[in-house]
């Protein structure tokens, strides 16, 4: 918002040390309720990193997320946890450098398609070597890391993906995206290399991913491939990010906050129509909002600014 | 005079077409050089075998005798050839300034920051666009439009620059426009190689030219002594009946 890069990155770290108060002054709910804000802030931001200038849509958020989450299940009892989040990175990196070679050149919904296979294949893979090779369908994660431990660490890590995201932004590299967005051909003639920034941003969203997925696994105590490759996360991670709005760095963020309470809400009240009222969500926020929350608040700045413009230019007329 | 561009037996099938046909000509510095031809004569390809925008089947593209055939569009644009497109192609949700930033700030000698702001607004000028930089590339004008594409091409200080097309669609009075920019590009030093229509443009512009049909080179020269040529003119006109 500020054009200062001092006073942004000051002013958030401020918003960030203020969050960290958070477990004081809420009870056990309060805390469950920001521990999944938390975690669709990241989520949803890092998706929208790479999604929102490329425009690229991609339904593999969860596949990074159950890496993660999966890493820590396989190795958490075993390694010191600093050591069991450098692997769960790497995966998570080294996965997304395999997706981005082989889906980047493809465009529209067939990347849509393929990302959304992509992440179905995992989750099978993962699956069928559990039962034939490990002779388990479910695993248990039993760790000593308690709420308030995971809700800091999912802070620390959406601290470092906003200070990413805002210098990104203000970079060539974030700039590329825009002109890739924009317009790919153009893009490759004025000497982008588009594979590579894509490939960039696509590994560097999915790092966040996956190790958010490793920072939540210990809550659930017993994970199978269903619960850490739910195809849900993925989806919702789309909702909320286009609800906000992507073209902002904190836009992801209007949609998260609201559209976590009501999931929460519906989930509790409607358990039974839940995945219905979500498309139906879905549809609306994609027909009434198409630009996000973020999109049509800045609208309607341009539109008052352009009122008072035009005034400005009769008064002067009749002078 | 010394080759900028040597293009020489360059062929491009699209399945059994072959749109391109061991095509060889070649482009001296600092001239203005006419690319001729009916439509599907093979232009545009020509000129995107030459951009990186198509992989050659056979055949060279050598830019000061490095030959850069089959190489990726963004290294050859960082190579020093630009080029605007045949469908105009600007960013519209960007803003005028950032559109030439674009072709600033990813050239061998990036700008990026004040410097960038500061050249483009000299590119703008340049083009007759100064002072429009803040506002959006859709609000442009069609005229307008082109001119910022120009501006863009131009952004990349490019070697060699690629027009396909840029006078077409413009009424009377902004095509002398046009002529006159290309015209102090020329003056300028510019090396420029244009895909066109406009056959006025082409005797006011061009010292020489090539003129293709149906994929192959009929004829290359002075433009005046390319354009008497029989074989042209039958190109364009048809053969008298006998």
């Amino acid at each position: 918002m500020t054009d200062r890069p001092v006073i942004a990155i000051g002013l958030g770290a401020l918003v960030f040390a203020a969050l960290a108060f958070v477990p004081y002054m809420v009870d056990g709910y309060g805390m469950s309720l920001a521990i999944a804000i938390a975690n669709y802030t990241i989520l949803a931001t890092a998706w929208a990193l790479f999604s929102g200038p490329t425009r690229y849509i991609s339904l593999a958020t969860v596949a990074f997320f159950g890496v993660g989450a999966y890493t820590v299940a396989v190795l958490g009892e075993v390694l010191p946890w600093p050591v069991v989040m450098l692997v769960a990175a790497i995966n998570g990196c080294l996965l997304a450098l395999l997706v981005g070679l082989s889906t980047l050149r493809l465009a529209g919904i067939y990347f849509v398609i393929f990302t959304f296979g992509l992440t179905e294949l995992i989750r099978q893979v993962v699956t069928w070597y559990e039962v034939k090779v490990t002779s388990t369908v479910g695993r248990y994660v039993f760790l000593d890391i308690d709420q308030q431990a995971i809700y800091w660490q999912l802070l620390g890590v959406a601290a470092l993906l906003f200070l990413s995201g805002y210098l990104i932004g203000r970079s060539r590299l974030g700039f590329a995206l825009r002109v890739i967005g924009g317009d790919e051909m153009v893009a490759r003639h004025v000497g982008i290399d588009t594979t590579r920034a894509k490939l960039l941003l696509f590994v560097l969203s999915a790092l966040f991913m996956t190790l958010t997925g490793a920072i939540m696994a210990p809550r659930w105590t017993y994970i199978d491939p269903a619960i850490a490759f739910n195809p849900q996360v993925s989806f919702q991670t789309v909702i909320m990010a286009l609800l906000g709005g992507v073209q902002r760095l904190w836009g992801p963020l209007l949609g998260v906050i609201p559209l976590t309470l009501l999931f929460d809400w519906l989930n509790a009240h409607f358990p039974n129509h839940y995945l219905l009222i979500l498309g139906i969500v879905f549809m609306l926020i994609v027909y009434l909002l198409p630009q996000g929350v973020a999109g049509a608040l800045a609208r309607l700045r341009g539109l008052r600014s352009r009122k008072e413009r035009a005034s400005a230019a009769m008064k002067e007329a009749r002078q | 005079m010394t080759a900028l561009l040597e293009v020489s037996g360059l062929t491009k099938r699209f399945g059994g077409l072959v749109a391109v046909r061991e095509a060889a000509f070649s482009v001296n510095e600092g001239e203005v050089m006419g690319l001729l031809g009916p439509n599907g004569s093979g232009k545009t390809t020509t000129m995107n075998l030459i951009s990186g925008s198509l992989k050659p089947d056979t055949g060279s593209v050598r830019l000061e005798g490095r030959d850069i055939a089959g190489r990726r569009p963004h290294a050859i644009a960082r190579g020093g050839i630009a080029r605007t497109f045949q469908l105009v192609r600007v960013i519209d949700d960007m803003s005028v300034r950032e559109n030439v930033i674009s072709g600033l700030a990813f050239r061998e000698n990036p700008l990026w920051g004040v410097s960038a702001n500061v050249e483009a607004e000299k590119l703008l000028a340049r083009v007759g666009l100064g002072g429009r930089g803040g506002v959006f590339a859709a609000e442009l004008t069609y005229v307008d439009q082109k001119r910022l594409e120009l501006a863009r091409a131009l952004a990349l200080s490019p070697r060699l620059l690629l027009l396909d097309e840029w006078l077409a669609g413009l009424n009377a009075t902004e095509l002398d426009g046009g002529i006159e920019l290309i015209r102090s590009l020329a003056n300028e030093g510019v090396t420029i190689l244009m895909v066109e229509h406009v056959m006025s443009a082409i005797r006011r512009l061009c010292s020489r030219c090539v003129v293709m049909n149906a994929g192959a080179v009929i004829a290359a020269g002075e433009t005046a002594a390319v354009m008497a040529e029989p074989a042209v003119i039958s190109a364009y006109l048809g053969d008298e009946d006998d």
